[in-house]
């Protein structure tokens, strides 16, 4: 049997594909930390990175890649799931199962969802055009990205909206961490209890680093 | 001690199956669950009716056979215990049980609480074997095995194949029973030669049986009466991972 046909095979590719997001995720949230210092902060940052020019479009397909392989594992290994567990018990207790694991797929979807309105509304600037970086320049003459998320988050539903998604995010972190480790292969005894109990910080760390942007600029700590 | 029995009643594999209620009286906490199901069915004998059909055979946890949903949870309440070593001081006076059979596409009900679990030997036969050598009898000591080595094997050996991880299972997987017999044997040397291959077949058994995957909920550990751990389903993992390199 060919790997990518194998269910043990389709899972390492969940996994890898995973932590390749995570990655991302991790690396993302660092270069964001960048609107704190203001518009000199993320304006730079963001001149910056379109500076590599095609590369960025290179790394986007990658991304994209990556994240359809994810997608579409995910929804074929669930499907398949479901099928080998046709009928449910009329009482189900369980010891282990948390919701973050009995929710995977729904949170991956919101997620999913998630991904496609902010590429819409911070990539492509479509949702509020009237704010888009592309229209307006700081000082210095560079795309005012500052302005943009700042003016962005004052909205109440955006800022919600981000919050929502972001929780949706710390869900599918808390299960998936520990579950890409597991997968890989890299637990034993001693290292399994600890590595779910990492997985759910990290999942948690991850959340309320996001969240500092909406709630800062909607509390008016960054303005 | 007087209890509401609800038990999953069904003809054959093609009966659609229901929960009937039962009234069952002066059951001792003493007697073992299996016991206190003997007692059922004696009352319905002595009624003219069919008697509940359940599976068992050694009742005293070590042969696998036994296999109940009690109240949603694989072979009951209590840890690391298979049904016929539950006994009824587990329960209180006046308690309503729910006892359903094992539920995986792959084990498809042959009758009330009796289902068809052939699929774990077919996966066993697809792989789950050393190839050795017939003749003389080898020398004990020929092949020296680490202590820790052979701590893992008997470990993961312990599995009695009951399926309770499968019940268990949110995917109806076989991850932890499959997992146990490939750690086991790629545990000690005689198993080595094959690991590779053992563990791409077995696998590509349990999918062609009609299990799910493993998404590492860990339901399968917490049920299972002879405490297999899940760390055995990362040494598959990384035994599969070891099988897709080049030259094996």
């Amino acid at each position: 049997m060919n790997m990518l046909e194998s269910s043990v095979g389709r899972k390492l590719v969940m996994s890898v594909t995973g932590l390749s997001m995570i990655a991302f995720v991790l690396v993302h949230l660092l270069g964001n930390t960048t609107l704190f210092y203001g518009p000199d902060g993320i304006n730079a940052y963001a001149e910056a990175l379109h500076r590599f020019g095609a590369l960025v479009w290179a790394f986007r397909l990658l991304l994209l890649t990556v994240l359809l392989l994810h997608v579409f594992y995910g929804i074929q290994l669930t499907l398949e799931n479901r099928a080998a567990k046709p009928r449910a018990y009329a009482i189900k207790s369980s010891r282990a199962t948390t919701l973050a694991g009995r929710s995977m797929v729904w949170s991956g979807l919101l997620i999913g969802g998630f991904i496609f309105f902010h590429l819409l509304h911070f990539t492509l600037q479509l949702i509020n055009p009237e704010l888009a970086a592309g229209r307006h320049f700081d000082s210095l003459g560079r795309p005012d990205v500052f302005m943009m998320v700042v003016l962005s988050f004052r909205k109440m539903p955006v800022s919600l909206l981000y919050l929502g998604a972001l929780a949706a995010l710390g869900l599918h972190l808390m299960h998936s961490l520990q579950g890409a480790v597991q997968t890989l292969g890299l637990n034993n005894e001693r290292t399994l209890p600890k590595v779910m109990k990492a997985g759910v910080l990290a999942a948690i760390l991850i959340f309320l680093g996001y969240a500092a942007f909406p709630i800062t600029v909607f509390t008016g700590l960054l303005r | 001690m007087d209890l509401t029995l609800y038990v999953w009643r069904q003809k054959g594999p093609d009966d659609q199956g229901r929960l009937e209620e039962y009234q069952v009286k002066a059951i001792t906490p003493d007697m073992s669950f299996l016991e206190m199901l003997d007692v059922v069915n004696e009352g319905l004998i002595r009624a003219g009716k069919e008697p509940i059909a359940f599976d068992h055979d050694c009742r005293e946890g070590i042969c696998g056979t036994c296999s109940q949903v009690i109240n949603g949870m694989p072979h009951g309440p209590r840890e690391k215990t298979a049904v016929c070593q539950l006994h009824m001081r587990s329960f209180r006076d006046g308690d309503t049980i729910y006892i359903e059979p094992w539920r995986a596409r792959a084990f498809p009900v042959i009758k009330d609480l009796i289902v068809d679990r052939s699929a774990l030997d077919r996966i066993m036969q697809s792989g789950g074997y050393v190839s050795v050598h017939t003749g003389g009898v080898p020398d004990a000591n020929a092949v020296l095995i680490s202590k820790a080595d052979a701590d893992t094997a008997m470990d993961a050996a312990e599995c009695i194949g009951c399926g309770a991880c499968v019940a268990a299972c949110p995917n109806g997987s076989a991850m932890l029973f499959t997992a146990a017999k490939v750690a086991h044997l790629a545990a000690l040397p005689q198993g080595r030669t094959e690991a590779a291959r053992r563990v791409c077949l077995m696998t590509e058994a349990m999918l062609k049986q009609g299990f799910g995957s493993c998404s590492n909920h860990y339901e399968c550990q917490a049920v299972c009466p002879k405490g297999i751990s899940a760390t055995f389903i990362a040494k598959l993992n990384r035994e599969f991972i070891k099988a897709q390199m080049p030259g094996q």
